[in-house]
């Protein structure tokens, strides 16, 4: 019981100090380095050092921000997904559910700019839960039909390529000088996230994080099985909507600011459960979005430094971290199920 | 007179809109258990699945107390009715001690932060049922009839008024069955819990049961004690038995027996000679055996499995016309076999009998390699 307590409290303890460092490192570092001391003076005193000032302020921290707020927000999708499906390897993005909000983002984006004007960010998010739901109405067809979830897995990643190649089609096909902007969300990334947008973001992600966690009982107890929680009282029917319409809600969100970030939603709660031993809502839904908005702010971090001045998308680095755990976990499950 | 916290009226049970079984009448009282039996895929979990809300009925009513269960809410209805189930479930980072806990779900606060009371109740619930060692342990990595003792200490620490049990013996060895049903006599009795399982095991249900249900082909077919219940012919009718026998007053099966002409004769006598009837109906011999009083312990066996069986009265002295017809089936056998040690006033009949026996030179201490 001790050990326990102190497996959390570490946890949680190095979770938010990596949280810390990382988000400042984010500011800090970049094609133009500023010190922390002139940070401090900077934002004390912006008059004094403008150029850093606006660089700070108008570029590094919203899009610190936006890594640390969508970050924790994919992670906290991916859990909800996980329980949803009892499935450790169920994530917005390998269910397809970040594509299907691509691609109507996607024609959203096509057909105002042919009509020349730019929709707002709430739009946006519309667009992408549009479809985020359409691709998990796929899912749920699936998931009804077939219990094994490797199918349910490898059906997420076609409806995935679907989605996408329709984008890559659309994308193709309307000429418009913007397209370069237009590929370069698609492929996912933080970068030109503006404030109003990290706002939006905020004013989206955090209650639907905040309704996630106060679902952490009836989560808890429908990890035991469907028909547990009902003879526990679970409203099984309210629950299951309420939890496909929060990770919808957190993977669209997202998806409308970033573009489709691979493999977070996996990843994350996957460290985060084998670090706290746990699988237990309560504790693990904060320490996802943690988790998330640490590995967002790595990922993004490596983004922008390690090939500098080329940046990265930030698929691909969230990929090259995020594939192999899910390669992990498949071998882990196929050899457990053996044991058995 | 013991008050019904469960009761069904007129229950029409089934999936989808396919009625299964109809009129199904069962009342659960307070410290009382009942058991339904019925043969595989006679609708036993079906009906149990209804009186716990997971399958709308189809038709007539579930009362809880006087309420009727489909305006009860989930909480209340959780609060009152528990439920274990056999199918089995996979967990992740779930270690038993949690399992068991979520058995206080009806009871706690909106984010479900157990109190010290509700921990004391998990501690209580675990050591009833002989658990605590596995607290910490996985519940991944525990066996199956380890599991099943954990999902009925987490239902046991709810409190409920109605505890229902589908099939609970499945996963269990010997020792923990009989645990189990001694744990559900002591809910019963202690907590006054009113309890309602299937199972399979006939010789349990005999042993365990208040009242029995047995179910049948669309309808209840008979409902009572299991004195009742286990009386004459009655069970080996309802699992439609013919391939071997079912013994009523143990709630035992027995194999087939070996039909034909004895070839050997058995000298047997309370209880002795009962290994001897078993052995000889494994290796396919058919035997008479005799002479047998109709209350001795080793006579439903006989009867089961001897091809010819030579009886006296209960409480009789062995006659005079038992010995010569036992006499007349020895002489045709090729081997006797005595596995009685010990003659008295009674049986002073068989004492001859094993004489004669030996004189024939045809009597064998012990049964060597027949065929």
């Amino acid at each position: 019981m001790k050990a326990r307590k102190l497996r959390f409290i570490g946890g949680y303890t190095a979770l938010i100090l990596l949280l810390i460092g990382l988000a400042l490192l984010n500011i800090c570092a970049g094609s133009a380095d500023i010190a922390p001391s002139r940070l401090i003076s900077a934002l004390r005193d912006p008059d004094s050092d403008k150029v850093a000032y606006n660089i700070i302020t108008g570029l590094r921290l919203p899009r610190t921000a936006a890594a640390v707020i969508l970050g924790g927000a994919l992670a906290v999708s991916g859990f909800l997904l996980q329980n949803f499906f009892a499935n450790p390897i169920a994530g917005p993005y390998i269910l397809g559910v970040s594509s299907g909000a691509k691609l109507v983002v996607a024609l959203l984006l096509v057909y105002s700019l042919a009509h020349g004007f730019a929709p707002n960010s709430f739009a946006m998010v519309a667009a992408a839960f549009a479809g985020a739901m359409i691709s998990m109405s796929f899912i749920l067809l699936i998931s009804a039909k077939v219990r094994r979830m490797s199918v349910l897995i490898v059906c997420g990643v076609m409806i995935g390529y679907i989605c996408s190649a329709v984008t890559d089609f659309v994308v193709n096909f309307s000429d418009d000088s913007n397209i370069v902007n237009l590929h370069n969300w698609s492929m996912g990334s933080f970068s030109g996230i503006g404030r109003s947008d990290v706002i939006t973001a905020a004013l989206i992600v955090f209650p639907a994080c905040i309704c996630a966690f106060m679902l952490s009982k009836p989560m808890n107890a429908y990890q035991l099985g469907e028909q547990y929680a009902a003879n526990s009282g679970v409203h099984i029917k309210a629950f299951r909507a309420a939890l496909i319409l929060l990770s919808s809600v957190l993977s669209a969100c997202v998806t409308a600011f970033a573009g489709p970030v691979s493999f977070v939603g996996v990843a994350v709660p996957h460290i985060v459960k084998s670090i706290f031993r746990t699988a237990r809502p309560i504790y693990i839904i904060p320490a996802c979005f943690l988790g998330g908005a640490v590995f967002c702010l790595l990922c993004d971090f490596i983004t922008r430094t390690v090939f500098a001045p080329t940046e990265l998308s930030i698929s691909t680095v969230t990929s090259v971290f995020g594939a192999p755990i899910v390669i992990y976990i498949l071998m882990h499950r196929e050899r457990r199920a053996k044991n058995e | 007179m013991s008050e019904a916290v469960l009761r069904a009226e007129k229950l029409s049970v089934g999936y989808g809109k396919k009625v299964i079984i109809s009129g199904v009448e069962l009342t659960a009282e307070c410290g009382k258990i009942l058991t339904i039996i019925g043969p595989n895929g006679a609708g036993k979990s079906t009906i149990l699945k209804t009186i716990c809300r997971q399958l709308e009925p189809l038709g007539g009513t579930v009362f809880i107390g006087k309420e009727k269960m489909g305006e009860l809410s989930g909480n209340a209805l959780a609060r009152t009715v528990s439920v274990l189930l056999t199918n089995r479930v996979k967990t992740e980072y779930m270690r038993c001690i949690d399992v068991v806990e979520m058995g206080r779900y009806p009871y706690t606060g909106s984010l479900g932060i157990l109190s010290d009371e509700d921990r004391a109740k998990v501690r209580d619930a675990m050591k009833l049922v002989d658990i605590e060692m596995l607290a910490d342990r996985e519940f991944d990595r525990i066996s199956d009839g380890q599991r099943q003792r954990v999902l009925l200490a987490g239902a046991i620490c709810r409190e409920p008024e109605v505890l229902i049990l589908d099939e609970p013996t499945t996963f269990l060895d010997v020792k923990y069955k009989l645990e189990l049903m001694s744990i559900l006599k002591k809910l019963a009795s202690e907590r006054n819990t009113a309890i309602i399982l299937s199972l399979h095991e006939l010789d349990l249900a005999q042993r365990v049961s208040d009242r029995i249900i047995c179910v049948r082909g669309e309808k209840l077919d008979r409902t009572g004690t299991p004195e009742e219940i286990f009386s004459g012919d009655y069970i080996s009718g309802l699992y439609g038995v013919s391939a071997g026998s079912f013994c009523e007053s143990f709630g035992t099966p027995e194999l087939e027996r070996c039909e034909g002409e004895p070839e050997v004769f058995v000298i047997g006598g309370g209880g002795s000679g009962i290994d001897v009837y078993r052995s000889l109906q494994r290796r396919g011999v058919p035997f008479a055996a005799g002479v047998i009083h109709e209350n001795d312990i080793e006579f439903p066996v006989a009867h089961a499995l001897a091809s010819k069986l030579i009886t006296e009265k209960p409480f009789e002295t062995v006659t005079q016309e038992s010995f010569d017809s036992a006499l007349a089936v020895m002489k045709k056998c090729r081997t006797v076999i005595c596995s009685v040690s010990r003659f008295g006033a009674a049986n002073e009949y068989c004492r001859r009998l094993r004489d004669e026996a030996e004189q024939l030179g045809i009597l064998t201490k012990e049964l060597k390699n027949e065929r």
